[in-house]
């Protein structure tokens, strides 16, 4: 019964009651505003109750709660269409117009329509999109073995060169704040790599002093990033909670719309 | 159980019993009563030269069943869980465990549950069905008796009738749910304040700020305004406040007629951020100036984002991008892309491991609750500067409970901290 009285409220309200809504603001648009305004208050109250009521018709495996986050998924899905409709338009007025980069537009539909086809060809046959019986890769997997796992890797991989630009740009002694960065960040670094016992591994006399020293500084740059970043991070996300908390409270008073795009007070 | 007139193990008759129907010998009478005779006489006692009996170990000593032994449903949950406690017999034997059995209707058949060890004190059952009545039983078992080869038991000890059933209250959250009507009670009535007319104070946010600028000098350069929302979904508090910063942006561009590009990862957020944008427009009275490609959808995955947008970036050289929401690894690439192209970088995250690389890459950074101050600091709405306060005496508070548990603390005292914490 807990079962049916979940499934029936979340369908009354987040499904029936807005339907009648937009039915019934057809002729009036401020009724119509109105209907997301609802719906965002009981998404956003039905997670909050459910922290707390641990009823199974709300927080249940099958309650409103996990069923809201199902509901998400669905959505999601049907967002991704809408997604895919807007790639297709958009490149293809690009290639159409011969705009800026229209070749790579062009890349980008065949991509996408060569590897819906090998997905769409997958589920027909009942291969699928991973390997054929026989072990070797299906033409959907191929492809993305191929081309898609080195692109991926190779834009991950840039990550290192911006860090030592960015690192190059932040640590440059342009004032107080930066100069306590740069030497903060110094001694961050010397404590996390082995570059005493580097630089003393030839002179073997040395190996304690440089051993002693690399203790030290791995302590002092461990002491660095828990009392003083610690702290800060702390405040950073204590302030954040109470900032998300009172955003979150603003967006079930229906008083925040202008992720709806209504804007304040329409 | 024993049955009548079965021996009971452990207890072997002293004298063995004669069997039934077997043929009583002639006893040799006269050596017998001779004998007896002169053991009396030299006074040795009869039972010297009694037969003797069959050799048996000592029984064991009973063991104690468990005491205090309750069954009740598991409280604050969401059902489907029986919660029984006890406490162990003083003593029990090496290797003893405590057996857990449970009967159902409609047979009440006892089946076994677990065997938990001594010390535990409680089990929960969590295949029990919300509804349904059940009896426990619980029981010392010791290992086998070496020397009988019997199994040594305590007595049962049976619970009553229990049920499993959802409740109404998670129980060990009711500090968070007293803070959270605290807090809420003090953003309403910041509220209330800010609505009856009172002037409200909100410090300066640099990087709200240049916001007008950015906007101004990409309308001056005849260039592009690039917003990007995060990579994630709209069921992000962060994603909400960068769609509601970007309708105060597209707003600007409105105003000024400067290009607008919103490039998405995530579908929903994709649909929220062209809604967002297309109400702005309208809203400035400039509906014919939104196209629907300004926001449009990339890529699901990561990086194949961060590659479109990089690349666009580089070849279009927008004046001001935006960078407001949900970022991971990307963050720094899509950054530093922006930085080479020379436009002015406005960045925005409540998440600190990001925020190194936009303070090390752009111009502006909203660091935190910055983020979510943003729409009340560029609305100036009352309503919305009111919840900000609320916000921020409800941190005051917590930067006085946090001294005062430091304090307490550092005396040994850890009632506040204790108190603090939640399930």
């Amino acid at each position: 019964m807990n079962f049916d009285f979940g499934r029936v409220a979340l369908v009354l309200v987040l499904a029936v009651v807005p339907i009648i809504g937009i039915a019934l603001g057809m002729r009036a648009p401020a009724l119509r505003s109105r209907i997301p305004i609802l719906i965002g208050i009981f998404a956003g109250l039905i997670p909050i109750f459910s922290l707390y009521i641990p009823k199974q018709f709300l927080s249940g495996p099958t309650g409103m709660s996990p069923r809201l986050d199902q509901w998400l998924i669905i959505l999601a899905g049907f967002a991704l269409l809408l997604g895919i409709v807007n790639v297709v338009q958009n490149n293809s007025r690009k290639i159409s117009r011969r705009e800026k980069g229209w070749f790579f537009a062009a890349v980008l539909l065949i991509g996408l329509l060569v590897t819906s086809a090998f997905g769409i060809w997958g589920w027909w046959t009942k291969m699928g999109i991973g390997f054929m019986p026989d072990g070797s890769p299906t033409p959907f997997k191929w492809v993305e073995d191929r081309f898609f796992q080195p692109l991926q890797s190779t834009i991950f991989s840039l990550l290192a060169f911006f860090m030592a630009s960015a690192a190059f740009r932040a640590f440059r002694a342009r004032n107080t704040e930066a100069t306590i960065l740069l030497i903060a960040a110094g001694l961050v670094m010397a404590g996390r790599v082995p570059l005493l016992e580097f630089l003393a591994a030839p002179f073997p006399p040395l190996h304690p002093s440089a051993s002693a020293a690399s203790q030290f500084l791995g302590g002092l740059a461990e002491r660095i990033m828990d009392i003083p970043n610690g702290a800060a991070q702390s405040g950073i996300i204590i302030g954040a909670a109470l900032g998300a908390a009172s955003m979150a409270i603003r967006v079930i008073l229906g008083i925040e719309r202008g992720y709806l795009g209504l804007g304040q007070g329409e | 159980m024993t049955g009548r007139g079965k021996r009971r193990a452990g207890t072997a008759p002293v004298f063995p019993a004669r069997r039934r129907g077997a043929a009583a010998r002639p006893a040799p009478k006269l050596p017998l009563l001779l004998l007896l005779a002169a053991a009396l006489a030299s006074g040795f006692p009869a039972a010297a030269f009694a037969i003797a009996p069959e050799i048996s170990p000592p029984a064991p000593p009973p063991i104690e069943p468990p005491t205090s032994f309750t069954a009740l449903d598991r409280p604050g949950d969401t059902g489907g869980a029986v919660l029984l406690t006890w406490k162990d017999p003083p003593t029990l034997p090496d290797g003893a465990a405590i057996e857990i059995l449970r009967s159902e209707p409609p047979a009440y058949e006892w089946s076994s549950l677990a065997l938990v060890k001594p010390g535990a004190g409680k089990y929960e059952d969590a295949t029990a069905a919300d509804g349904k009545l059940y009896r426990y039983e619980i029981r010392v078992q010791a290992p086998v008796d070496a020397a009988t080869g019997a199994a040594r038991v305590s007595p049962p000890v049976v619970s009553d009738s229990v049920s499993a059933r959802d409740n109404w209250f998670r129980t060990g959250r009711e500090n968070s749910l007293i803070a959270s009507i605290l807090f809420v009670a003090i953003v309403l009535i910041s509220i209330a304040w800010a609505r009856s007319g009172h002037e409200i104070f909100i410090r300066r946010i640099s990087g709200l700020n240049a916001v007008d600028e950015a906007i101004g000098r990409a309308t001056e350069l005849g260039k592009k305004v690039f917003f990007i929302p995060g990579i994630q979904s709209m069921d992000d508090i962060q994603t909400i406040a960068s769609i509601a910063i970007l309708g105060f942006v597209a707003r600007s561009t409105a105003r000024y007629g400067t290009d607008l590009d919103v490039p998405n990862k995530d579908p929903i957020t994709f649909v929220s951020a062209r809604e967002a944008v297309r109400g702005a427009y309208l809203a400035e009275g400039r509906p014919d100036l939104f196209r629907e490609e300004m926001v449009n959808y990339v890529t699901y995955d990561q990086f194949a984002y961060t590659a479109a947008v990089s690349a666009r970036m580089v070849r279009e050289k927008p004046a001001a991008i935006f960078l407001i929401g949900y970022f991971f690894a990307e963050s720094l690439i899509l950054a530093e892309t922006g930085q080479s192209t020379g436009a002015i970088q406005i960045a925005g995250q409540a998440d600190p491991t990001q925020l190194p690389f936009f303070v090390a890459t752009c111009d502006y950074v909203l660091i935190g609750e910055e983020l979510y101050a943003a729409s009340a600091y560029l609305s100036r709405e009352p309503v919305l500067l009111g919840s900000t306060r609320g916000q921020d005496i409800a941190k005051g508070i917590l930067i006085l409970l946090g001294l005062a548990g430091v304090a307490l603390a550092s005396f040994g005292n850890t009632w506040l901290s204790s108190v603090m914490k939640t399930q």
